[in-house]
């Protein structure tokens, strides 16, 4: 321990009563905040989740009847969107993080960031209430007219929670672009700024953007439902396809906001444990831009035999083509990262490859889907429910987890087990491959997603993918044992112990209440790692790391 | 050599094959690509392990020729894969002149198909094989979608709009038909068969549906007699609930509990409307309470439970 770590309070030693943790405006602890309750909701979506593939495993319905299986693909859809995935890396590490890697004290509005939490709570018990009132039947997507005219569901509640936790997420990304714009440390020019904030950066501005448009589609749903306007329902004079136009304007940028903060965990952690800078840095960083903004001109990808003209069809899937170039090229640059590099396997870096593989072959399954004939076939199949789960689950969930593994002795000052820690990636890498590879053969063969019963022909498949949630299942559950154990047991974790570059890793773990003891004046790029002397560097806090000095 | 396992579905319809040249086309360059990086990066983490003794000299951070390099042979590839997915693609929009038309409804939850000679069926389609066919699709409720994994083509039924879709059956036999877009309760029981008959079978079966008045039959006659068609008939302008497939099937009610709809149900509903009105209905129905005698009744059930071919669906739940 140093000197000076060992005098100095932490953030963590600012009281500990609920009303410190409750009222606080520090960006971490209100980081805090956000990670308790997104893994409640992680926990809750996830149990969801096996239910249904225990249900499953037979083609039959043996176990749920056929309002409580459509109930737990609804809410496990609604929980794991809203409550976990929007918000899951950029509430949590970013909000934690976004200070520390730019030299800020904070966050440029930490009231509004702690209030943003209180929002989200306060969504969240809408949710929660209809998730105990008797449930949503309608499937996260919310589709009219089934959630206007015929679903007998709290559909209402539900909807109303998801539209206030959309305001969380407008807070916190107004707050991320300012913070951005205004409180990077001398000398931090863009294009200095690490991956993960560039990536935090464009996941803000689509918040910022998409958001308000979710938020406009689910008071409409309420205004149809309670006073029976006529928007998008034919009776009344509406249209049904408005519905998904509105929905998904906001839900196809919401992937993005999904996988980006992502690409920008696995953008830290890859250089790091190559000791290697990030190849091609500068196409990565334009690249999460690239998505971004074209994020928001392929929405009409999801509706190719909805009804939509087929030249609106040809145009969308063009798009969405487009849209691949800038994920490739990322895939290209990790890869080459890695080239020349002095690699090391912990934890947080078999997250990361396994990140790269499960993000890779998930996004290869996305040109069969971009693919006009094919997603003729293919959509609203079990194919489509393997490809988004390989990026959101087998890419954002294996990248957050890589993330919490990495930055873990700095948000906490202790190490993890890194025995556990290996062993719960590769858990959930082999759980995840036997829940959803599975699942692209059904899907090719033809079995309909959100199906409660199926012909017995499946059946192979669907066990094998039940077999596979088990594992993924336990899988996730380790770290919560292993991670709650270090949180009081760990051993002290020394400032930089992954001997990274990162602004972050120049102050104590945990860091003081503001962060800096002295403000860091930034003079090279990112991700300078040095050649030489590397194992020198690691675990060893007084010696100065490469890069920025503190002035 | 699959033991039994399926791999893929069947191809019986004309676009079948193009569709599957082009998927599997698709899963050789994708298992090439993703092949190839996972052989790259497994190779360099082997290779560049700390402390393996691999030569670590003239290292990059960057390579500008090799990043225009991948950036435009992303560009070419994924715009080859555009054109050849819209080009099958626009041929949805142009059925042949020739082609059978048949009508398909959809509802919760099941499909309803009317051929050119008035012939009526419900979650079986027979079509012949060799003849173009195009279903035209509407629906009486929520969006369904109309999915033979066989014949590779899939379309919404939207309420509102009519839409089409249309296929060349080349094999004859017996296929899944589907349901593809969520519809509540019952989705995944709305479905049945699609039967491809050579063409001489295919004339025997128009020819064979409906002769003979059954009990079914005489009830249906009495359920125009009485007016009930005015307003149950599909295309009633009051809404009042379908009946088909309601028997033996849960009815969700107004009063937010659900009531399996056996035959006291729908005797009860008969004569007493008011006591459990459907939900999303309003209660207009009059009583037939001393309209119909017992042996009306019985027709009427008759031709009430005729609509629920398949009778109760097979769910544990329900009993």
């Amino acid at each position: 321990m140093s000197s000076d770590a060992a005098t100095q309070l932490s953030y963590l030693d600012e009281g500990a009563g609920p009303r410190a943790w409750l009222l606080t405006t520090d960006h971490k602890r209100v980081a805090w905040l956000y990670l308790v309750s997104l893994t409640a909701f992680f926990f809750l979506g996830g149990a969801f989740a096996v239910l249904m593939r225990l249900e499953l495993a037979t083609p039959g319905g043996d176990l749920v009847s056929d309002d409580v299986y459509n109930r737990l693909f609804s809410l496990h859809g609604i929980i794991m969107v809203w409550f976990f995935l929007v918000p899951s890396i950029p509430a949590t590490l970013g909000n934690f993080l976004l200070p520390l890697m730019i030299g800020a004290r904070d966050l440029a509005f930490p009231r509004l960031n702690l209030a943003s939490w209180y929002v989200f709570v306060f969504g969240s018990l809408f949710a929660l209430f209809s998730v105990l009132a008797g449930g949503v039947d309608t499937g996260w997507t919310f589709y009219t007219p089934l959630s206007t005219l015929y679903a007998n569901g709290f559909v209402s509640t539900a909807a109303m929670g998801v539209f206030i936790v959309g305001f969380s997420s407008i807070m916190t990304g107004i707050n991320f672009i300012v913070t951005v714009h205004t409180l990077r440390a001398p000398g931090l020019t863009w294009f200095r700024l690490p991956i993960f904030v560039w990536t935090i950066y464009a996941t803000a501005l689509v918040m910022v953007l998409a958001t308000p448009v979710l938020a406009a589609s689910l008071i409409l749903i309420v205004l149809e439902r309670v006073f029976g306007i006529g928007i998008f329902n034919p009776d009344l004079g509406g249209d049904p396809l408005l519905f998904q136009h509105l929905f998904w304007f906001y839900s196809h940028p919401a992937v993005y906001i999904m996988i980006l903060p992502g690409m920008g965990v696995v953008s830290e952690v890859l250089p790091c444990f190559s000791r290697r800078p990030l190849f091609g840095y500068k196409a990565v960083a334009l690249s999460s831009m690239a998505i971004a903004v074209f994020g928001f001109l392929v929405w009409g990808h999801h509706m190719f035999v909805s009804g939509q003209s087929a030249y609106a069809g040809v145009i969308f899937s063009f798009l969405s083509f487009c849209v691949a170039i800038p994920s490739a090229i990322k895939v290209f640059n990790w890869s080459l990262t890695l080239r020349k590099g002095e690699i090391t396997f912990e934890a947080p870096m078999l997250y990361a490859l396994f990140f790269l593989a499960l993000f890779t072959f998930g996004g290869l399954a996305g040109l069969f889907l971009a693919a006009l004939a094919v997603d003729v076939h293919v959509h609203d199949t079990y194919f489509v429910v393997a490809h988004f789960h390989y990026i959101m689950v087998g890419g954002m969930v294996t990248a957050y987890m890589a993330g919490l593994h990495f930055w873990w002795p700095k948000m906490t000052g202790r190490m993890y087990s890194e025995t556990w820690g290996r062993i719960a990636a590769a858990a959930t890498f082999i759980g995840f491959n036997l829940t959803f590879f599975p699942q692209f053969v059904l899907g090719f063969l033809g079995m309909p997603r959100r199906y409660h019963t199926y012909p017995p022909e499946f059946q192979f498949w669907h066990v094998l993918s039940s077999a596979g949630a088990v594992v993924l299942a336990a899988g996730y559950l380790m770290p919560l044992f292993y991670l709650g154990w270090s949180l009081f047991r760990g051993a002290r974790a020394p400032d930089n112990p992954w001997g990274a570059t990162g602004l972050e890793w120049q102050t104590a773990s945990p860091p003081p209440p503001h962060n800096f003891e002295r403000m860091p004046r930034v003079s090279r790029p990112p991700y300078a790692y040095a050649m030489k002397g590397l194992k020198h560097e690691r675990f060893s806090p007084h010696k100065e790391t490469t890069g920025e000095t503190a002035a | 050599m699959s033991f039994g396992i399926p791999f893929a579905p069947g191809e019986a319809s004309s676009s079948a094959g193009s569709v599957d040249t082009l998927f599997y086309a698709l899963l050789g360059f994708t298992g090439a690509l993703g092949g190839f990086l996972t052989l790259l990066v497994v190779g360099y983490a082997v290779k560049y392990r700390a402390g393996s003794g691999a030569n670590r000299t003239g290292e990059r951070g960057r390579s500008l020729p090799l990043e225009i390099g991948w950036t435009l042979a992303s560009l070419v590839i994924a715009f080859a894969i555009f054109g050849w997915g819209a080009t099958l693609f626009v041929r949805r929009d142009h059925p042949p002149a020739d082609a059978l038309q048949i009508a398909g409804l959809g509802k919760q939850w099941m499909w309803e198909f009317r051929h050119p000679g008035g012939q009526r069926e419900i979650d079986e389609l027979h079509v012949p094989v060799g003849k173009p066919v195009v279903v035209s699709l509407a629906s009486q409720d929520v969006i369904h979608s109309f999915f033979v994994p066989a014949f590779r083509v899939k379309q919404d039924a939207v309420p509102g709009r009519t839409t089409h879709v249309w296929f060349t059956a080349t094999e004859p036999g017996r296929y899944h038909l589907f349901c593809a877009e969520y519809c509540g309760t019952q989705h995944s029981e709305m479905g049945g068969w699609v039967d491809v008959l050579p063409p001489e079978q295919y004339a025997a079966w128009l020819s064979g549906q409906g002769e003979g008045e059954t009990l079914a039959a005489a009830g249906e006659k009495l359920f125009r007699a009485l007016g009930c068609s005015g307003c149950h008939g599909a295309s009633s302008k009051v809404r009042a609930p379908p009946l088909d497939n309601v028997y033996g099937r849960p009815v969700a009610l107004a009063n937010r509990s659900t009531v399996i709809a056996d035959e006291r149900y729908l005797r009860d509903s008969i004569l007493q409307p008011a006591k459990e009105v459907a939900a999303g209905y309003e209660p207009v129905m009059p009583s037939f309470d001393g309209l119909v005698d017992e042996a009306e009744l019985q027709m009427l059930l008759a031709y009430l439970k005729s609509l629920s071919p398949q009778g109760p669906p097979n769910n544990e739940a329900i009993r």
